[in-house]
């Protein structure tokens, strides 16, 4: 039993959707870039010719004023989302097939409102007060011929009905590129079937055994035979929890303590779809209108003390409990951004062994002393020791500020690495056997043979062994940044050994292998 | 009355029981790097007690070693120059180290914190220790078997190892790379041995390794060892 489906329509929507997220007007000749390609026109883009394939470059020879945006699915899928909001008001059960186009049952729209126009009319008058102008409406059996009559509708009536058991004579004259499936078309077109009508008049059995699967589907959708249901979408629950302070709160502790309520019942809410949180967003918005957002991370997940305990460190910053906040907050926003089934996380029979009890206790030192405090560390890549290591907050995601797997030229061999880093360097004097302090020209030719330093305002150490320079020239394409260095290591009469940076003509003590 | 003197039995048999939890605790011996074992004159680390060691984070994180490779959890308090990296290749594993770079006044509450979940915490105090917090602390470490490690002077501390100097090989004048080290460590037992005890210890090898220096007899071999 073929299903009677509405199919609507937004045409262009990706442009529709990229020029309000860029703050342009659709009416503008705009074009949506994918992969370097033309992926969507504006009908004023497409009237100067620009079309969809084109090169970039070609597309803006033949329009000059063509705005460029490029193209970003979730901004696409998010901007469509109150579109369908804006129908499900009218009648339920709406399937999304993609960003611009979603299918509906006609039964009970027509039902309701008396004939399949008249409810098409309807949705259409709807989308207009919502500010969504020029879509279509296609009405067929299956989704497949109502969609290419919404796009075969013109643009002045915007309603195509196709009356039932008609479809298989409407798609007939359509190309066999409306099947979207370029490896199987390419075939039929070699095979002189150029008409969806003429591939539909293969017999079925040899389609199957020729085409697969796929193209026996294909080949269903073709004759007209579209026996897909449609679907209504799942509307997520709603676990986003919003707080509004009136008047303003300007202490972290009033915070925290108002919280605490809101973050008991989410996380009971949560516990009852039976889902924990991984991932929470906090967004604070302030009296002064900013809106700070942050994204964190559990490592195993959020209980309402977790949750109370982000909130306080994203709002203190460096402060403690009692301090007052810069701005005063307004309004509060906790977004689980990712949740997982309760089963992937239980614990154990015998519990959740050593980590969970770890973890309570390096959350407590966290509440103790502030989220940063406690970090795990990971090596990466980088030319200095100190480059080489990123501490990472405990629970946040452990990655490496600069790739370990890149070359790295110029950095001191991996032998014997420095076990104590200054975490900032000393600065130091090296000297010369004639008494001058040591320098590197831009070429890396030293001065003199180093003899001895010294660290600070201390006293003089004598360099019995030493290596060098590791030349390092950082960043030198950007002012700012650029960095350019020496590096030695010493080995002193008191047997210790030393790395050393020489940096503008300052050396400092970078390391110690102590 | 029969009930009473029931209890009265009891009750010292719970406390000996519980007493005898906690010296099995105690007296549970971790994972050792054999050559720091030779350093404790043949025993491992002892779960439940703490040991001070000074002048070498290399010879902090060999102690750590062993426990950490077998899959012990450490932290590392107070030391915000530690070399994550140099920790990596002597043996730590850096999935299961968590730094507290900068405890703060309340030290010691950190500290306790994390004796409570982990196997070996290493601490430097920002100053002198009263015995007072040291013997709070290890009753603490007592029913957790957990090893304190204390970069400095530790009061009540198991051993007491310190590098006196050290020998370093692979750095020329002008040329090479540092490879490798003997170190020269001072081990002051608490009960064992009054008299300090000098090992030779090389931290870490050129192989990468912790191990002890061989005796003199085979002089050949280090020869080889260190030109290799």
């Amino acid at each position: 039993m073929l299903t009677r489906t509405m199919v609507v329509w937004v045409p262009d929507w990706p442009v529709t959707a990229a020029a309000v997220a860029a703050g342009h007007s659709p009416d503008e000749p705009i074009a949506v870039l994918e992969k370097g390609k033309v992926f969507a026109v504006s009908a004023a883009a497409r009237a100067v010719g620009v079309r969809r394939g084109l090169r970039a470059r070609d597309a803006q020879s033949r329009c000059p004023e063509l705005v460029v945006l490029k193209y970003d699915p979730v901004v696409d899928a998010r901007a469509f989302d109150p579109v369908i909001g804006c129908l499900e008001a009218l009648t339920p059960g709406i399937q999304v097939i993609r960003p611009g186009m979603c299918a509906l049952k006609a039964r009970g729209p027509t039902r309701f409102y008396g004939t399949e126009s008249a409810a098409a009319e309807k949705l259409l008058d709807r989308l207009e007060t919502f500010d969504v102008p020029g879509s279509r409406v296609g009405i067929a059996d299956g989704p497949f011929a109502a969609e290419q009559a919404a796009r075969s509708s013109s643009a002045r009536t915007r309603i195509l009905v196709v009356p039932p058991g008609e479809s298989p004579e409407f798609l007939a004259p359509f190309s066999i590129d409306t099947l979207e499936r370029p490896a199987l078309t390419d075939l039929l077109r070699r095979l002189g079937l150029r008409t969806l009508g003429a591939f539909a008049q293969l017999p079925r059995t040899e389609v199957l055994t020729r085409f697969g699967p796929d193209g026996a589907f294909a080949h269903r959708l073709a004759r007209g035979y579209d026996d897909r249901p449609v679907v209504a979408r799942e509307i997520p629950p709603e676990l986003t929890r919003t707080l509004d302070f009136e008047p303003a709160v300007d202490r972290v502790d009033q915070v925290a303590f108002a919280v605490r309520a809101v973050a008991d019942e989410l996380i009971a809410r949560l516990t009852e779809l039976g889902v924990v949180c991984t991932t929470l967003r906090v967004e604070v918005g302030t009296e002064s209108g900013r809106i700070h957002e942050r994204e964190w991370l559990h490592p195993r997940w959020f209980t309402p003390a977790d949750v109370v305990d982000r909130v306080r460190w994203q709002l203190q910053g460096s402060g403690t409990a009692t301090s007052e906040l810069t701005s005063a907050v307004v309004r509060l926003r906790l977004v689980p951004d990712q949740v997982d089934p309760v089963g992937a996380h239980v614990d154990g029979l015998w519990g959740g062994g050593p980590d969970e009890r770890i973890h309570r206790a390096l959350s407590r030192v966290q509440s103790m002393l502030g989220h940063g405090a406690v970090a795990s560390v990971v090596v990466g890549g980088g030319r200095g020791p100190a480059e080489r290591q990123t501490l990472v907050p405990w629970g946040d995601r452990p990655v490496p500020a600069r790739p370990a797997d890149q070359p790295w030229p110029g950095s001191i061999g991996a032998a014997l690495t420095p076990s104590t880093i200054f975490p900032s360097p000393l600065p130091a004097q090296v000297f010369a056997e004639d008494g001058t302090q040591v320098s590197v020209s831009a070429r890396g030719v030293l001065s003199g043979a180093p003899a001895a330093f010294r660290v600070g305002s201390g006293s003089r150490v004598d360099i019995t062994a030493w290596a060098g320079p590791w030349l390092a020239d950082e960043r030198w394409w950007d002012a700012s940044a650029e960095s350019r260095q020496a590096r030695f290591q010493f080995v002193t009469t008191d047997t210790r050994a030393w790395l050393f940076t020489l940096r503008q003509a300052t050396w400092h003590a970078e390391a110690t292998y102590d | 009355m029969l009930l009473a003197r029931a209890k009265e039995q009891k009750a010292p048999e719970v406390s000996r029981v519980q007493q005898a939890l906690d010296t099995a605790k105690a007296d549970r011996e971790l994972p050792t790097l054999p050559a720091v074992s030779e350093l404790l004159s043949g025993a491992g680390l002892r779960g439940g007690s703490a040991y001070s060691v000074r002048g070498s984070t290399a010879l902090v994180t060999a102690l750590m070693a062993g426990p950490s490779a077998e899959g012990a959890w450490c932290g590392v308090v107070g030391l915000p120059s530690f070399g994550a990296e140099s920790a990596r290749g002597l043996g730590v594993d850096l999935d299961r180290l968590v730094l507290v770079p900068d405890p703060g006044h309340d030290w010691l509450s950190v500290v306790a914190a994390l004796v409570d979940a982990l196997t070996v915490v290493v601490v430097r105090p920002p100053g002198e220790v009263t015995p007072g917090e040291a013997s709070r602390l290890a009753a603490r470490l007592r029913t957790r078997g957990a090893v304190l490690i204390a970069v400095g002077s530790w009061p009540g501390s198991e051993a007491r190892l310190e590098v006196e100097s050290s020998v370093w090989t692979g750095l020329g004048v002008g040329e090479g790379l540092l490879t490798a080290r003997q170190a020269t460590v001072v081990v002051t037992g608490r009960r064992a041995a009054v008299r300090p005890r000098r090992h030779h210890l090389w931290l870490p090898g050129p192989d990468g390794a912790i191990r002890s220096v061989e005796p003199v007899h085979s002089i050949g071999e280090w020869q080889e060892e260190a030109v290799g």
